[in-house]
């Protein structure tokens, strides 16, 4: 038993992730209409970033979680005033060519400066150790990526769905040209959309640094996952991208468990089956 | 759905005409190649890889489709075709049927899935799916995982052509490619092909004129992933190996990056796409991972600047279609 809780912790964390990912490619897609493919690469850059902060700023972990995502924000929001923004109005595929171009180079940058093997982040003091819950041992990190991340999850609903910002959010989704005349500065709301969706990209990033090693290959395979939680919960609605994203993690932890040869595929194979019954996806519109 | 290309231009007998001219100055500068003192193998390296490009243009040029997993069926007929002449031993002719067949299976299969969704979301599942496969021939015994399989046996072709003989391998792989380039140029100019344009311009419309919209895009996707598998089943024997590397998203990725370079829904582009990053990875192998960087670039670049590629830019130019 104590195995399974283990993986199913273990599925949590994954599924935070996916949750934090597919929830910042839900934003995007929702204001941008682009895919952002380079999100694995912007998720390692947050990771590296809190690297470098402690390695030659001796900053620490606290600070890296609020500094990692601004400064990863302040690069994103500099390629979509730079390149995104000329996307405007062209097929959506231009706008997945163009990001899986930005990914490819991020990439291959790092991969020249620090190869592909793994560089150490220590867990932070206060987050040592571990408690016993009477029927598992939980480490204190795991447990803090878990809940901390639905509570970033749960405030980026809340941003979105209750509060004014978040109206004009969604009503410049629905009709840019409407909300302008409302002499709204969409083009700006735009940018700090992405710099916020890639921010959360980022702040993942620096929550797996600990637990994962930074790579700077780390983001690469995982976007791919992502992309199915994305096609199987489908972008429409934010809530649904938690769910999803957390939910699947967790399938793919009790995989691990009962048939770890099925690890890798579970989700690609939900994902046939999701487009198999409902094509749309769980909770997606029809497209 | 904005279209891909800006200037569809009409059949006409001297658009053919002017096609099947450039056709024939291909196929005889690519005949001369054994001749000029070219190295081979890196030709026919590149005229797989051409032929792939072509396929997966097939889709997105002609049917707007952007498939982001077109390296699975260049991998699974690579596997199949491997392991067909390898371990079962059959002549080369036997062993490239068993990877197209392995290929069109796999199409069938992949594109009844993902032809249900539509733009976006079609790229997701198509480089979701191939990443399924990846895995599944990751751990599957018969591909040998990271090692892939080796030493595959290059035999005579019906018989006759020894093909370990460089000279008379590349003149196969020259008949396979234009006969591949061929049957897509066909294809394209056929009633299916223009439908296919139709509902690359305009699905609604179609719809609304009564065809079965989703039929051709099947039809499409499984043309497209057939093709796909002869040119895998084609490198085999250039390469001499099938390994994990072809079924890998990144390989997908330079498909789309060969095809974006070249000119989506050009007849000549793909070629001259695979052509280009194909010696540009030849020259730069030394920089190491610059060469992904590059890559990246290139995709930036021609998504910003030059979004009709260098054939689509040649063709807009001489207002012709190439």
């Amino acid at each position: 038993m104590q195995a399974l809780y283990a993986q199913l912790l273990v599925g949590l964390i994954n599924g935070s992730f996916y949750a934090l990912l597919s929830l910042g490619l839900a934003v995007i897609f929702g204001m941008l209409n682009i895919i952002n493919f380079a999100h694995g690469a912007l998720y390692m850059m947050g990771a590296f970033v809190a690297y470098f902060l402690l390695s030659l700023g001796g900053i620490n972990y606290w600070w890296a979680l609020l500094i990692a995502p601004v400064i990863v924000g302040i690069f994103g929001m500099i390629l979509e005033r730079t390149m995104l923004q000329w996307l405007t109005g062209l097929d959506h595929l231009y706008g997945l060519l163009l990001t899986f171009g930005i990914a490819l180079i991020v990439q291959g940058v790092f991969q020249n400066y620090f190869g592909s093997s793994g560089l150490p982040y220590a867990i932070p003091d206060q987050l040592k150790g571990g408690m016993n819950l009477g029927f598992m041992f939980l480490p204190i990190y795991r447990g803090w990526v878990v809940i901390f991340s639905l509570v970033v999850c749960i405030a980026t609903w809340f941003l979105i769905e209750k509060t004014r910002l978040g109206a004009y959010l969604r009503a410049a989704t629905e009709n840019p040209t409407l909300v302008r005349a409302f002499g709204i500065n969409v083009p700006r709301m735009i940018t700090l959309t992405y710099g916020l969706g890639v921010g959360l990209a980022a702040l993942a990033g620096v929550l797996s640094a600990p637990i994962n090693q930074v790579r700077p290959l780390m983001g690469a395979d995982l976007i791919i996952v992502v992309f199915a939680v994305v096609v199987i919960g489908g972008m429409g609605s934010i809530m649904g991208s938690i769910i999803t994203g957390f939910a699947l993690g967790v399938i793919e932890g009790l995989t691990k468990y009962f048939y770890p040869e099925a690890s890798n595929t579970v989700v690609f194979v939900l994902m046939v089956l999701v487009l198999l019954v409902k094509p749309t996806g769980l909770t997606g519109r029809a497209a | 759905m904005t279209a891909l290309t800006d200037d569809t231009l009409p059949v006409t007998p001297r658009a053919i005409r002017d096609e099947m001219i450039v056709f024939v100055m291909m196929a005889l500068l690519l005949a001369a190649v054994p001749f000029s003192g070219i190295y081979p193998f890196f030709v026919m390296q590149a005229l797989c890889f051409a032929l792939l490009a072509c396929a997966f243009n097939l889709l997105i040029g002609y049917g707007g489709l952007l498939s982001f997993g077109h390296a699975m069926f260049l991998g699974t007929a690579g596997y199949c075709s491997a392991h067909a002449l390898k371990v079962w031993a059959l002549p080369p002719e036997l062993g490239i049927l068993v990877g197209i067949v392995a290929a069109f299976g796999l199409s069938l299969i992949t594109g009844y899935i993902s032809i249900r969704r539509q733009g976006i979301y079609f790229s997701m599942i198509t480089l979701a799916l191939s990443q399924l496969l990846y895995f599944i021939y990751l751990q599957a015994p018969f591909t040998h995982g990271e090692d892939g399989i080796q030493g595959i046996p290059q035999g005579r072709m019906f018989g006759v052509f020894d093909l370990s003989k460089p000279t008379v391998l590349y003149y196969v792989v020259l008949v396979g490619f234009l006969a591949g380039f061929l049957l897509i140029y066909r294809i394209i100019n056929s009633p299916f092909g223009e439908v296919l344009k139709a509902i690359r311009e305009n699905e609604p419309r179609a719809i609304s004129l009564g065809y079965r919209t989703d039929q051709y895009k099947f039809l499409a996707f499984v043309l497209s992933g057939t093709l796909a598998g002869f040119a895998g089943s084609l490198k085999v024997f250039v390469a001499q190996n099938a390994s994990l590397t072809d079924v890998h998203w990144s390989m997908s990725g330079e498909v789309v990056l060969m095809t974006l370079v070249g000119g989506l829904g050009t007849i000549f582009g793909p070629v001259v796409g695979a052509f280009a990053i194909i010696a540009m990875q030849q020259y730069l192998a030394g920089f190491g991972q610059w060469v992904t960087v590059i890559q990246g670039s290139i995709f930036v670049v021609c998504v910003l600047t030059f979004r009709r590629g260098v054939i689509g830019e040649i063709a807009h130019y001489f207002r012709r279609s190439l």
